[in-house]
């Protein structure tokens, strides 16, 4: 899965850089935001194909910083990551554009799964 | 209350019937008094009539003839026939000289040359120029009175015509009053003496048995004692020449017979009218009562189910916050299992890899037990708020049954489930559903002993309606407590129950449209059957 960079959002840094790890080791490259801001920041200098972004989060919410994105880089595939054991939000994300939601804590491979699957859309939506 | 209203009513109706019993005395008084004063009136007219006819007659007898005349024998004859003939009641006629002696007389009796000097009546007609007497008995035993008047002779010599009159036409004119057989009617003299037979009282000549009333000249009506002691009506009138009483008595029963019946009708209406009055109010503060009472209790109840809704709201809402909380190191401590797991997988090559994974294996299941545990209190508390939607019923109970399935497991309580895959869903509310369920399951779990069984059936009742019943086979419950069982605050686990859950959740199923049915036997068991409409329930207040 070469080419695939993931850019991981979300305010518990513990769990962003542990899952970035296991990703790396998995030959993913994994880039890391801790809020809305740097996210945003983040996109702009390395626009990565794929984005995992969690709902709730201090300062800029997921749902603002998905719209962000989507306005300026509507080819970029976000998956959201919602805590709530809700697929309330998942749906309302999807409606905004999202490519799917997936419940944490997550199973890393059903996440990589969906990655590439978004990956798969990115390439897509590029040509 | 009670007094109040009781007063309120009985005031006026014994009012209304001291004024009736009032106005009703007075007319009725009105209405025999004046005709008893009326009759003796009349009457005592017609004796004074009889009377002075009778004197106008011997007076004009005195008058129209000399002395000579009435002297002779044979003309006196001829005009006491006469007279009997068109006046009736004459006994006898004799004519009287100056000196008292009888100079002629025509009658019965042989009393021709007797002298009257010395009596008071001769006395009297000499001074007054006439005389009635009272009545007595003559020679020949039967009562009758005499007529007297003077008369001057042509020397200036006085002399007196007397005529005897029977008492019989008295009796005719009494007679003709027309009483009834309770009243008598007879006359007196003002000292009490009987100039005529009383039906009760006594005979002509005796004595009057009461006192003589005092003079009246106009018809007069006392209410008084007889003799006798019964209460009477004494209507009398006295003349004004001779001093006769005319007297009618009537007893006071016969006369206030018809006031009797009307007081006891009077009385009656009254009575009844207080008995209807105290039923009536009586019952309508009962029922007045009653209604507060059961006001009350349904405002209670709702208040304690608003109460309860609140807590288990509060109770939702701290789930929800400690679940979501608990979520992120939960993510967290998969990510680092996760993360041992890669590197002991991929870069190690430790004596104990195998160990190693089991551990890192067990975290993550436990991660995920964990995991399964938030997603549901989320899941449950959302669920809180109040709303109706589509609903499955199955799914439901699945979710509840969630929370008590550790607890059958510790207890070794078999729970077998029988829900109908088939069964349609419902339009409800899940919330609400979602403590019905947990509530009767609660109930059923502390019913039972350890190792007891629980059983689930679900099932389509009717067109309308499907149903979930919860049968256990713990304690049950006796008839009394059966009849009590979704009372508020009934509870028979004593403290450690509030009394409420089933109130509550009879409370919630009403809501929702559906019914809910208990059957239990002591030592048997109790099953719990909730009916649920498949369709919403339309105005019905939520």
């Amino acid at each position: 899965m070469e080419n695939l960079k993931v850019l991981l959002v979300d305010d518990e840094e513990e769990f962003i850089l542990t899952l970035a790890e296991r990703l790396e080791l998995r030959e993913i490259k994994a880039l890391t935001a801790v809020n809305g801001e740097q996210a945003l920041q983040v996109v702009e200098r390395e626009k990565p194909p794929v984005v995992v972004l969690d709902v709730k989060m201090p300062g800029i919410g997921g749902m603002e910083v998905l719209q962000n994105i989507k306005g300026r880089h509507p080819e970029i595939q976000i998956i959201l990551l919602t805590g709530h054991g809700s697929t309330k939000d998942g749906i309302k994300g999807m409606r905004l554009g999202a490519f799917d939601y997936i419940m944490k804590p997550v199973k890393i491979e059903e996440l990589i799964d969906k990655m590439r699957e978004a990956y798969e859309a990115f390439r897509a939506s590029k040509k | 209350m009670t007094i109040i209203m009781v007063v309120a009513t009985l005031l006026p109706l014994t009012m209304m019937a001291a004024i009736n019993h009032y106005q009703y005395q007075k007319a009725l008084s009105r209405e025999t008094i004046e005709p008893l004063k009326n009759l003796v009136n009349k009457t005592q007219h017609s004796f004074e009539l009889f009377l002075t006819e009778r004197l106008s007659a011997v007076s004009f007898i005195a008058a129209a003839y000399t002395y000579h005349e009435l002297a002779d024998q044979k003309t006196l004859t001829f005009i006491f026939h006469a007279m009997k003939e068109k006046f009736g009641g004459f006994v006898d006629l004799g004519m009287i000289d100056a000196s008292g002696l009888q100079v002629s007389y025509v009658g019965p009796y042989d009393i021709e040359g007797k002298q009257y000097k010395d009596q008071e009546w001769f006395k009297e007609v000499l001074v007054r120029g006439e005389h009635i007497s009272d009545v007595f008995m003559g020679h020949r035993k039967f009562p009758h009175f005499v007529i007297a008047v003077q008369n001057e002779n042509e020397e200036g010599e006085k002399c007196i015509l007397r005529a005897t009159i029977d008492t019989e036409l008295f009796n005719q004119l009494i007679a003709s009053m027309g009483l009834d057989a309770a009243s008598d009617a007879f006359v007196l003299n003002r000292d009490g003496v009987f100039q005529t037979t009383s039906k009760f009282y006594g005979k002509v000549l005796e004595k009057f048995p009461m006192s003589m009333p005092p003079l009246s000249y106009s018809a007069n009506v006392l209410e008084m004692e007889d003799s006798e002691g019964s209460d009477i009506l004494l209507a009398y009138c006295d003349f004004s020449s001779p001093s006769f009483v005319l007297m009618l008595v009537k007893p006071q029963s016969t006369v206030h017979g018809s006031w009797y019946t009307l007081k006891g009708e009077l009385l009656f209406i009254f009575i009844g009218g207080i008995v209807v009055i105290f039923l009536v109010v009586f019952k309508i503060t009962d029922l007045l009562v009653k209604r507060i009472e059961e006001s009350d209790r349904r405002r209670e109840i709702t208040y304690h189910q608003t109460e309860h809704t609140n807590k288990l709201a509060s109770i939702g809402r701290l789930a929800a916050g400690i679940a979501h909380e608990i979520n992120n190191p939960l993510a967290i401590i998969n990510e680092k299992s996760g993360l041992m797991e890669d590197l002991i997988q991929i870069k190690f090559d430790l004596e104990r890899k195998g160990r190693l994974l089991e551990l890192t294996g067990s975290i993550r299941h436990s991660v995920e037990r964990c995991s399964t545990i938030t997603h549901r209190l989320l899941g449950f508390a959302r669920r809180m708020d109040a709303k109706l939607e589509t609903i499955n019923l199955r799914e439901v109970f699945m979710e509840v049954f969630g929370f008590l399935e550790k607890e059958a497991a510790h207890r070794n309580i078999t729970v077998h489930l029988q829900l109908d895959e088939a069964l349609p869903d419902i339009y409800s509310d899940h919330g609400q559903l979602q403590q019905v369920f947990l509530n009767i399951l609660n109930n059923a779990f502390s019913a039972v002993d350890d190792g007891g069984i629980v059983t689930v059936t679900s099932f389509e009742h009717d067109a309308d309606l499907v149903g979930i019943s919860i049968a256990d086979d713990g304690v049950g419950m006796s008839e009394e407590t059966m009849k009590h069982v979704f009372d508020p605050f009934f509870s028979t686990r004593g403290t450690h129950g509030t009394g409420l859950g089933l109130s509550i959740t009879y409370g919630i199923v009403n809501k929702l449209g559906g019914k809910i049915d208990v059957q239990s036997k002591e030592d048997e068991g109790t099953t719990f059957t909730v009916y649920l409409p498949k369709k919403s329930y339309l105005g019905r207040d939520v």
